[in-house]
């Protein structure tokens, strides 16, 4: 009884529910909140609960589609099942052939981004022009205006397909970099130590 | 010395090389073989067409910071010596860039780690989705008042009018004339009035015929404001003028026979200049009645 009734009763969520898995169907980068909920002229609370039914409906070994939060929004995927599948029929032209130049250059821009050409050569020690323009042509990170002198070189900065693409939430979900590599101190103290070492 | 294996090109910059030496355990700056490293490098930019100058500058900052790090472990006796260059500053600053370096190349190595980790996820990849064009407001239309409108262009355009390709302009000869027998006949007349009636062709080739008369000094013109009626008179003496009244004489010998007295030419009142005392003394014989008209004819033939 109870469940029959619960079928006819028209939840409005639910088919909001529809409306926002219908606009996620289409699009082709992942949809804010924000987006979802003009589109769909509703509140974006409502949107979020909706978001909320759709996420545990499409999610891994239930459904061959998975519904994502990345970049800042959601999107639509293929389950992990079918990834053999989608490797023979498909490509994967953003990331193949990344170089170790272009994954310091992109480290770069991620982190210390929107900067220019020259402060990254600055930082890698090395000119990077090949892996910027390497890197903006597979759409990871794109021009962000100039630097604030006259004549400023062009800055970069990272796209939301790159979030996409490294299964980022946002920028924010990158790891902490005092966690990454070795503290100035240390690097100083071993410099040191070694051109001390033959002082004793 | 122990010969260094390197392969530069295994390296991202020099930054990396020299993290790599420092952080290798066994290897010391006195055991570097800096030489060696300044020959490889050199023996690779001869390979390549293009000289990096960014990288070339960044290899000899580091390869010099490298060499004195290595002076330094050869003779630590003389570090007092160097003081002026200040290596804890150099190694300072050194470290720190190091330091720089090496978290964005911790950073790259997680990124690779990500990528292959992700590497079973599968996504459409697309443009960017295009938002719809905002509907654009109009005022309500009248579709009534469209087709007046259209009704208006669809009229065939007037035939294009060819009369001008047949102008015929009359000889300027014909109103020379015509002007010497009126001021034969009268002191003065009014351009306007007298051309008023022909074709606007006509009337240009009368206003030739008048700046020809004024050229040759036969006549005065005078107009009291821009666009105001042209008054033409003549300027030779005219016998009505004289104070003496009218007079038998010629009112001057005929043009066409014999030079202008050279008199009358400075008697000529220039035009639109001192010209109204004169014209207000002859305003009353503008019009000459038909029995002067004779007169003066008879007198001219005589």
């Amino acid at each position: 009884m109870d469940s029959t009734l619960r079928l006819i009763a028209s939840n409005p969520v639910d088919q909001l529910a529809h409306t926002v898995e219908a606009l996620l169907v289409v699009a082709s980068a992942p949809l804010s909140v924000a987006e979802l909920a003009e589109a769909c002229a509703d509140d974006p609370e409502r949107v979020e609960t909706a978001v909320g039914l759709l996420r545990e409906r499409y999610t891994e070994r239930r459904s061959g589609i998975v519904l994502e939060e990345v970049a800042g929004g959601y999107a639509f995927r293929a389950s992990r099942e079918a990834s053999d599948a989608c490797a023979r029929l498909f490509e994967r032209p953003v990331e193949r052939g990344l170089s170790q130049a272009a994954l310091e250059t992109l480290a770069v821009v991620a982190y210390l981004g929107p900067c220019s050409r020259p402060e990254i050569a600055r930082i890698r020690g090395v000119a990077a022009d090949s892996a910027v323009a390497s890197l903006v042509e597979r759409g990871l990170i794109s021009e962000a205006g100039r630097e604030s002198v006259p004549g400023g070189a062009v800055r970069y900065r990272t796209t939301p397909l790159f979030e996409r693409v490294f299964a980022l939430e946002s920028l924010a979900a990158l790891p902490r970099l005092d966690d990454l590599g070795a503290d100035t101190g240390e690097l100083r103290d071993r410099l040191l130590e070694v051109a001390s070492a033959r002082a004793s | 010395m122990r010969e260094l294996e390197l392969d530069l090109e295994a390296f991202e910059g020099p930054f990396d090389l020299l993290l790599t030496l420092l952080l290798k355990e066994e290897l010391e700056p006195r055991e570097v073989d800096v030489a060696g490293i300044v020959i490889s490098f050199v023996e690779i930019l001869a390979e390549r067409d293009a000289i990096d100058l960014e990288a070339c500058g960044e290899f000899l900052v580091l390869i010099s910071a490298l060499l004195e790090l290595k002076a330094r472990s050869l003779f630590p006796e003389e570090t007092a010596e160097l003081d002026d260059l200040e290596p804890e500053e150099a190694a300072e600053e050194l470290a720190r860039r190091l330091a720089e370096y090496r978290r964005m190349k911790e950073a790259s190595v997680w990124l690779a780690e990500r990528l292959a980790e992700e590497r079973d996820r599968w996504f459409r990849l697309g443009p960017a989705p295009l938002a719809p064009e905002p509907e654009r407001r109009l005022a309500p239309q009248d579709s009534a008042a469209l087709a007046e409108a259209l009704r208006g262009l669809a009229v065939p355009p007037p035939k294009v009018s060819l009369s001008h390709m047949a102008l015929r302009f009359p000889p300027v000869s014909q109103f020379l004339e015509r002007f010497r027998s009126l001021l034969g006949r009268r002191r003065r007349f009014d351009f306007d009035a007298e051309v008023g009636g022909l074709s606007r062709v006509e009337q240009a080739v009368a206003f030739l015929a008048l700046l020809e008369l004024r050229k040759a000094g036969e006549i005065a013109l005078e107009q009291a404001a821009p666009f105001a009626p042209i008054r033409i008179s003549s300027s030779r003496p005219w016998p009505a003028a004289a104070p003496a009244g009218r007079s038998p004489a010629p009112p001057w010998p005929d043009a066409a026979d014999e030079p202008m007295p050279s008199g009358a030419v400075q008697s000529t009142v220039p035009f639109g200049l001192g010209s109204s005392a004169a014209s207000q003394e002859r305003e009353e014989g503008l019009e000459l009645s038909d029995s002067e008209r004779i007169e003066t004819w008879t007198a001219r033939s005589a």
